[in-house]
């Protein structure tokens, strides 16, 4: 699997997303208008409840958007397809299947467990957990659930893998101990990633676009560029500048 | 060789090779039992008293070789988990030495509505042809009866669950028959059924539907959106939804249905046995009551609560087996 480029490239063009409530219609997503490039890691920003997850869900193709279009390598997404897979904040892995049997999940799904055996264990090697499984979810750890659940979106080789606030509910050291896995999954597999978060540092951290999202309706209030080389260091002046430039943006600038 | 120690005192700890003082105490008091019964004279001329002394007799002799046995070290695990009864075969043969003397011995309880032990086991001894068939005839009028309503209504909760059109429909009619006790329909049922076997069984169904149906119901609606958002994303068809993750994730719930289904098909066999049908053990025990053989039908009662156990026991056994994966299940 070491090669180059396995990404999509995901274009947004013109995306509005309204959720109709009982009397009226909510504005979550307000002309979003990007573009991934193939293997590009991108991490979209903003405050809570701004409509970045909904925004994953309409790449995923789990609802259609309200207005606009989104197509990956120029096909319109119609539905959702196993090359675009989502990693939730909770890992919702099925509590009744082990770990082999939730990362075999996509593959049963489709009919291909035969031919994909193999790339079962590779997934579960990768995420680490090749001793655990036959462990049930009740048995894991936080970070482990979410390594599982990381596994289970890989076996699928997706060309886009969503990460909604994947370590949002770790303890503050898994977290960095998945950060710098995450990015080593990336550099190795090159799949385009788009990432939703709330944390500055880890989007600094990670990703080689920033893309600042208002409040709802979010609209796209900045695409920053992060060029530092990796391994990153989060005490690196240049990050550190963009982390102030960031919470400038968002109105929680830091007094001088 | 599981430790377990529930109230340290009485209960001694199952350690492999080690004195079983409760074990003594039980085999001792089994055996005084026994003396009692045999030596005393009974109030009223009564059979198998001697038998039931042998048996008592012989149930103590086992009891003190198996505290024999747990002080050797080859033989102690397999007898861990019976050294956890030593109080209660203590409490049962002081139980049993009571029961004796109140009825057989001084007759201090109203006869015949008190049965002494001599006599139920005269009824084990001498009519266990009538109540094996009547054990049969139960079973073969309950476990179609239960496995059919079951299986429809495990099926029923599932489409209702999982459509919205059936959901629609079914829910005000589920809603208005279900909670209706299913023995109200005997009069209909013995009427619209030609056979008391075919109304029988329509009965019971319909007694172990209305749970299955809707404890089904509510487990598939309850799965969680995210669980569905997963294996979409991941390409599953919509049979797939709902074979590999609706239905599993609702077993929890189904089980609940059907554990709360056996009891209700258990109540409405007896009340259509003794109703409407000519055999099974609520038959023989209506029939039993009419000759005034309060033994009969103590002994009847006893098999009975033997076959319901075993059922619960043969469902939660089943329960644990497939929900292995759930933590803090509830051991039977």
């Amino acid at each position: 699997m070491v090669s180059g480029v396995n990404g999509a490239r995901l274009e947004v063009r013109g995306v509005s997303h309204a959720f109709a409530l009982e009397k009226r219609s909510l504005p979550v997503l307000q002309d979003i208008d990007f573009t991934a490039e193939p293997g590009e890691f991108v991490a979209l920003l903003g405050p809570s409840g701004c409509g970045k997850s909904t925004l994953l869900r309409l790449v995923a193709g789990l609802e259609p958007p309200t207005e606009g279009q989104l197509l990956v390598d120029g096909a319109e997404i119609t539905g959702t397809h196993p090359s675009r897979t989502i990693m939730f904040q909770d890992p919702t892995l099925f509590p009744w299947r082990t770990v082999r049997g939730n990362a075999q999940l996509g593959p049963e799904a489709r009919g291909t467990l035969a031919a994909d055996g193999p790339r079962i264990e590779e997934a579960l090697r990768l995420v680490g957990l090749a001793g655990f499984a036959s462990a049930y979810p009740h048995q894991l750890s936080g970070g482990m659930a979410q390594r599982a659940s990381l596994a289970r979106s890989l076996v699928n080789e997706p060309k886009i893998l969503m990460l909604d606030e994947p370590l949002g509910k770790l303890d503050s050291l898994t977290r960095l101990a998945m950060q710098r896995e995450l990015v080593a999954l990336w550099e190795r597999e090159r799949f385009t990633a788009l990432l939703v978060t709330h944390d500055v540092e880890e989007a600094l951290l990670l990703a080689d676009r920033v893309l600042v999202l208002s409040d709802r309706p979010a609209r796209i209030r900045a695409d920053i560029r992060v060029e530092t080389p990796r391994p990153r260091r989060r005490d690196d002046a240049g990050l550190v500048a963009l982390r102030e430039e960031i919470l400038a943006l968002l109105g929680l600038a830091e007094a001088a | 060789m599981s430790a377990t120690t529930l109230g340290a005192g009485l209960l001694a700890p199952a350690r492999p090779a080690a004195f079983w003082p409760s074990g003594w105490v039980a085999g001792l008091a089994w055996i005084g039992a026994a003396a009692a019964i045999s030596l005393l004279p009974d109030a009223d001329d009564l059979g198998r008293t001697q038998e039931l002394a042998t048996l008592a007799a012989g149930f103590g002799g086992l009891v003190l070789l198996a505290a024999l046995g747990s002080t050797l070290s080859g033989l102690a695990p397999r007898l861990a988990r019976l050294r956890e009864a030593g109080p209660w075969l203590i409490v049962l043969a002081a139980a049993l030495l009571a029961w004796e003397l109140a009825t057989a011995k001084y007759e201090l309880l109203p006869r015949p509505f008190f049965a002494a032990p001599q006599s139920l086991l005269e009824v084990f001894t001498d009519d266990y042809a009538r109540l094996g068939e009547s054990v049969w005839r139960s079973l073969l009028l309950v476990v179609p009866g239960y496995a059919l309503g079951a299986v429809i209504g495990f099926l029923f909760g599932v489409a209702m669950g999982w459509s919205r059109i059936v959901g629609y429909w079914a829910h005000p009619v589920v809603r208005l028959i279900g909670p209706l006790p299913a023995t109200a329909w005997l009069p209909i049922a013995f009427f619209a059924f030609a056979s008391s076997r075919g109304a029988s069984t329509f009965l019971i169904a319909l007694a172990s539907f209305f749970p299955v149906t809707v404890l089904t119901w509510s487990g598939v609606s309850a799965v969680s959106k995210a669980y569905y958002d997963v294996a979409r994303t991941m390409g599953a068809s919509p049979w797939f939804l709902v074979r590999k993750v609706a239905v599993p994730a609702a077993m929890p719930s189904v089980f609940v249905g059907l554990f709360m289904g056996l009891g209700a098909s258990f109540s409405v066999l007896v009340v259509a046995e003794m109703m409407g049908v000519k055999a099974g053990l609520g038959w023989y025990m209506q029939w039993a009551q009419g000759w005034a053989a309060y033994a009969n039908m103590y002994a009847a009662l006893l098999v009975m609560a033997g076959m319901c156990s075993g059922a619960v026991t043969l469902l939660f056994r089943l329960r644990d087996r497939l929900l292995s994966w759930q933590k803090g299940l509830v051991r039977w």
